[in-house]
């Protein structure tokens, strides 16, 4: 048998089978282990996929043997492979940290299923990804989110409670509404699987409602993504999460919403729909444009470490999606290279931001007094995390900044007023992370915080490693770069 | 070692020195002070053995990695690079003795934290120097605005604070403002950001945008001071002194207008901009910098601030003298470099030496003090003349070259803004110089002699600079008269 061949549906197969083990790892640690060790497993698959894909060919798996039409597909192309290597890179980073985080928050006792809920999180989100059929992602989807409401939920802080439920009901609107959407298709092209689709909305005679699924499929992934200005689940959610679990989901689980939201839109519809690229850029553009400005400027006057955070995360959002809406080759890939690099930068912001949490009991701003004396190393990773993104020059994310603004240089004059929308929200940036900076280096430390020291070594580890990925993949970008330019490649294929 | 391996370690040895003085800190403070001084010296080494090449034509070069088609982190040195390199490595090493006497003699906190991003602050300096393309100059650039900032903010209370957040929100905000859109304009219509002598820009840009690109570069690189971007020099005075005479008088501030003098050199060529109409209003703009910054110089109270204000004539001066777009002028412009950072070292140090013995910060404090501190006090009076420009003393060569330059090019308006603020210089120099030599101390001061002999030690080194630029620049015009050769 060859394993090689295997690899999309071990992808999948591996975290979701293991995950009712965990639950048996009762004894006190083990639970950790087994989660983390299926984790770099699910890593290790990523990056052998990446490897077989980054020519710009595209694994093509038929689960069963059953070939495409009729059976469950899989694929995956440059543009998924970056995405598996995001989520799973980012599951793996924050379960090597999260042991001592995770210890301080949950129960001992609790442990096990709460790791077996990351792993159904992991394998729904890499399920999405490798999934060439439009019902397999719902269904991967709400794998995906079910496990995600626990993990918010499974914290100490009550207040996650009803973060968890609104987003679990925005969510479930999400999902419904794009399962009404694929509905719709299949009741107009009697078939799920994406390439398929693709063939027969051709012949479809009424395009209406194909029309109407795009509308619903848009909103729907667009809720799940946290798309500006249907965001509002998401600070609630991050901040009270336990903080590890804000690690992993504030990384990448939006970003596969988006993907799936990109692909739908560039495999599917651009195709065979009559200036729907037009109508793309038009619905788009205005909503990325409005979430940069507004949640940078939300994030300027936050007063809580996470929070500011979250709302500088659906700026991010936005980045990705202006690329998006270019509908070029260079948007495309500066928006697939800023999914990446800005899963560095925030995964590493919100890993510091768990070391500080671990010592410190409560993470609004004005409490965080002297941490730069206590905690040395990481303020050090948060700086340099913080830099990369704004997007200063010699970290990961100037180089998608820079991307960005080369793409938005090709829409001619119009493009000078979107760069200076980039560099006007990088200023923005530069205010929010420095007023951080400011309370780490300079604040007074207040009373009862004075033998604060430095977190376990285990977080910290990752965290800096993270902090030092931020400076290599903004010298050494060539390998994600060259992902981002296939992925852009396909997709635009892909639509022509 | 190769000139290339040269070029990494000149880099790199700053860096690893930081990190070496961080952990030396932790052990004792003389380990510490240890670590600095082999990184300085290793740092001399490394970058003046790169010397010899140049005088002889030499342009090693090196491409670290291509960060994306067309863009990349590379190095290329030059005659212009080299001298600012050489100067801020050798001016670096008598200000680390300076600041041994002078954060010891003042007990000062967070010493370690002050040493080791003084080193990083090098190390992204003499980035700026060797930076082969606009990308990297760019890079390094932010560097040292980044690593400067936790030294300005050294003292850590609320005003600092306000001040040191003036001088990272000027200078951030510029660059990402102004000067980037510049890099990426210069990207999308060139095709590369290369240094290359004789400029990328010919023939590709025309009129109107030329000045506008030129404004976007000028105004962009904040760190040149050109008035109205000139705010952050006086906030950043907040600093210890020594952060004051290595970074403001030289490392930070020459990093300045040695981006814009390379960018007009290398960028868009000398002879194009000399023929584009719009570029002119340079020259005014640094022509009235240098007056109005005097002028308000004249008013200074503060010993610090008065050498800010100073300090941002001095840069327009260079400016002024790249804007002039004439070969002598050229060379003029990096001589200047040169002689104002002897001069104004030797001017911030002995302000810093005078407020370690005495506490003194004010002008109308300093009657008859040279009496108390001869030795810091003539090295101060060196430095003064040096500014306004009196030989024998560095001052008189570069000016010398400037007005030359004026005079070629038939520029009226330079010579007059240079008379100009030769009176002014004279005009606030001298009185400092009549009270400190010639007036009578209050009675019942505080009783006090020099400050720390190291101090003192390095004051008087870069005071005999001063005088032996004058005696001695033959090799630095040589190799700057490269820069120029076979131009206009």
């Amino acid at each position: 048998m060859d394993l090689l061949a295997h690899l999309p549906a071990l992808q999948v197969v591996v975290p979701m089978l293991s995950a009712p083990l965990i639950v048996l790892l009762q004894p006190r640690g083990l639970a950790w282990a087994g989660a983390t060790a299926v984790a770099l497993l699910s890593f290790a698959i990523a990056v052998a996929l990446t490897v077989a894909v980054l020519d710009g060919q595209t694994v093509e798996y038929a689960m069963g043997g059953w070939p495409a039409p009729y059976g469950i597909a899989l694929s995956v192309d440059a543009f998924s492979a970056l995405l598996l290597l995001v989520v799973t890179g980012a599951a793996t980073a924050a379960l090597l940290a999260a042991k001592p985080s995770i210890d301080q928050q949950i129960e001992a006792k609790r442990q096990p299923l709460f790791y077996s809920a990351w792993l159904l999180v992991l394998s729904g989100l890499v399920g999405i990804i490798v999934s060439a059929d439009a019902f397999n992602i719902f269904v991967f989807m709400e794998i995906s989110s079910l496990a995600s409401y626990i993990l918010i939920a499974g914290g100490p802080d009550r207040r996650a409670l009803p973060a968890v439920f609104k987003y679990l009901m925005m969510g479930t609107i999400g999902a419904t509404f794009y399962l009404i959407g694929v509905g719709l298709i299949y009741m107009m092209t009697g078939t799920l699987n994406l390439a398929d689709m693709e063939a027969r909305i051709g012949d479809v005679t009424d395009i209406n409602p194909i029309l109407v699924a795009a509308g619903f499929i848009t909103i729907g992934l667009a809720l799940k993504a946290a798309v500006f200005p249907l965001h509002a689940w998401v600070p609630n959610a991050y901040t009270h999460a336990p903080h590890m679990v804000t690690v992993f989901l504030a990384a990448c689980a939006t970003k596969v919403a988006l993907y799936v939201l990109i692909r739908f839109d560039y495999m599917v519809f651009q195709t065979k729909l009559d200036d729907h690229e037009i109508q793309f850029a038009m619905f788009v553009m205005p909503l990325a444009i409005l979430g940069i400005m507004i949640a940078s400027a939300v994030a300027m006057f936050e007063g809580h470490l996470k929070r500011l955070l979250a709302s500088s995360s659906i700026a991010q959002i936005g980045y990705i999606l202006l690329g998006v809406s270019f509908v070029s080759m260079a948007g495309l890939s500066a928006s697939t290279m800023h999914i990446f690099n800005h899963a560095l930068a925030k995964g590493g912001l919100f890993l510091a931001a768990a070391c500080l949490a671990y010592q410190y009991r409560d993470l609004r701003l004005n409490q965080l007094g002297g941490a730069s004396v206590r905690m040395p190393w990481t303020c050090a990773a948060f700086v340099v995390c913080g830099l990369s993104l704004i997007g200063v020059p010699g970290t990961a994310g100037f180089i998608s900044k820079w991307m960005l603004i080369n793409a938005a240089l090709e829409n001619g004059a119009w493009g000078w007023a979107l760069v200076a929308v980039i560099l006007v929200s990088s200023l923005m940036a530069v205010v929010y992370i420095w007023r951080i900076v400011e309370a780490l280096y300079f604040q007074e430390p207040i009373e009862g915080n004075i033998q604060i020291s430095e977190a376990p070594i285990q977080i910290l580890l990752v965290t800096g490693i993270v902090a030092v990925l931020n400076i290599y993949f903004g010298i050494f970008p060539q390998v994600p770069l060259e992902l981002a330019n296939s992925a852009a490649a396909l997709l635009l294929e892909g639509s022509r | 070692m190769t000139p290339e391996t040269s070029i990494l370690a000149a880099i790199v040895i700053p860096l690893v020195g930081a990190l070496a003085i961080a952990l030396a800190g932790r052990i004792s403070a003389n380990l510490r002070e240890a670590a600095t001084a082999i990184t300085c010296v290793s740092l001399i080494w490394v970058v003046w053995s790169l010397l010899p090449l140049l005088m002889d034509g030499g342009r090693p070069s090196i491409e670290v990695s291509e960060v994306m088609p067309g863009l990349s982190i590379a190095f290329t040195v030059e005659p212009l690079g080299m001298l600012f390199a050489a100067l801020a490595s050798g001016l670096w090493l008598i200000n680390s003795i300076y600041s041994v006497g002078y954060m010891r003699g003042n007990k000062e906190q967070n010493q370690t934290r002050f040493f080791a991003c003084f080193a990083l602050a090098l190390s992204a300096t003499i980035g700026v120097a060797f930076a082969g393309n606009l990308f990297t100059l760019f890079l390094f650039y932010e560097l040292l605005t980044l690593s400067t900032y936790p030294l300005v903010a050294h003292k850590g209370d609320a005003a600092t604070i306000r001040s040191a957040r003036i001088y990272l929100g000027v200078l951030l905000s510029t660059s990402i403002g102004l000067f980037l859109p510049a890099i990426i304009w210069t990207y999308t219509i060139a095709g590369t950001g290369d240094f290359t002598t004789g400029g990328i820009l010919a023939g590709k840009l025309n009129d109107p945008e030329i000045g506008l690109l030129l404004a976007l570069f000028v105004f962009g690189i904040g760190k040149a001071a050109v008035m109205p971007v000139h705010k952050w020099l006086p906030a950043a005075m907040v600093a210890p002194t020594p952060v004051s005479a290595l970074l403001h008088a030289v490392a930070v501030v020459k990093a300045g207008v040695f981006a814009v003098t390379k960018i007009i050199v290398y960028i868009f060529g000398i002879d194009f901009l000399f023929g584009a109409s719009s570029s002119q209003w340079l020259l005014y703009a640094a022509a009235f910098t240098i007056v109005t910054a005097s002028l308000v110089a004249l008013r200074q109270t503060n010993i610090k601030r008065l050498l800010a204000y100073s300090t941002i004539a001095q840069l327009s001066y260079v400016v002024m003298a790249a804007a002039i777009l004439k070969p002598l002028a050229e060379v003029g412009a990096a001589i200047h470099m040169v002689a104002h950072a002897f001069g104004k070292i030797t001017l911030f140090f002995a302000a810093g030496a005078i407020y370690v013995a005495s506490k003194k910060t004010e002008i109308n404090q300093l009657r008859g003090i040279g009496r108390r501190m001869p030795w810091t006090m003539t090295a101060f009076t060196i430095g003064a003349l040096s500014m306004i420009g009196v030989p024998p003393t560095g001052g008189f060569v570069s000016k010398w070259y400037i007005l030359a330059g004026a005079f070629e090019a038939n520029n009226l308006v330079a010579v007059f803004t240079i008379i100009a603020s030769t009176v002014l210089n004279a005009a606030y120099f001298l009185p400092i110089l009549y009270i400190v030599w010639f007036e009578r101390e209050k009675e019942g001061g505080k009783e006090h002699g020099e400050a720390p002999f190291l101090a003192v030690l390095a004051l008087c080194l870069t005071a005999s600079l001063t005088i032996a630029f004058f005696l001695f620049n033959g090799p630095v015009i040589e190799l700057e008269s490269q820069v120029v050769k076979g131009l206009g």
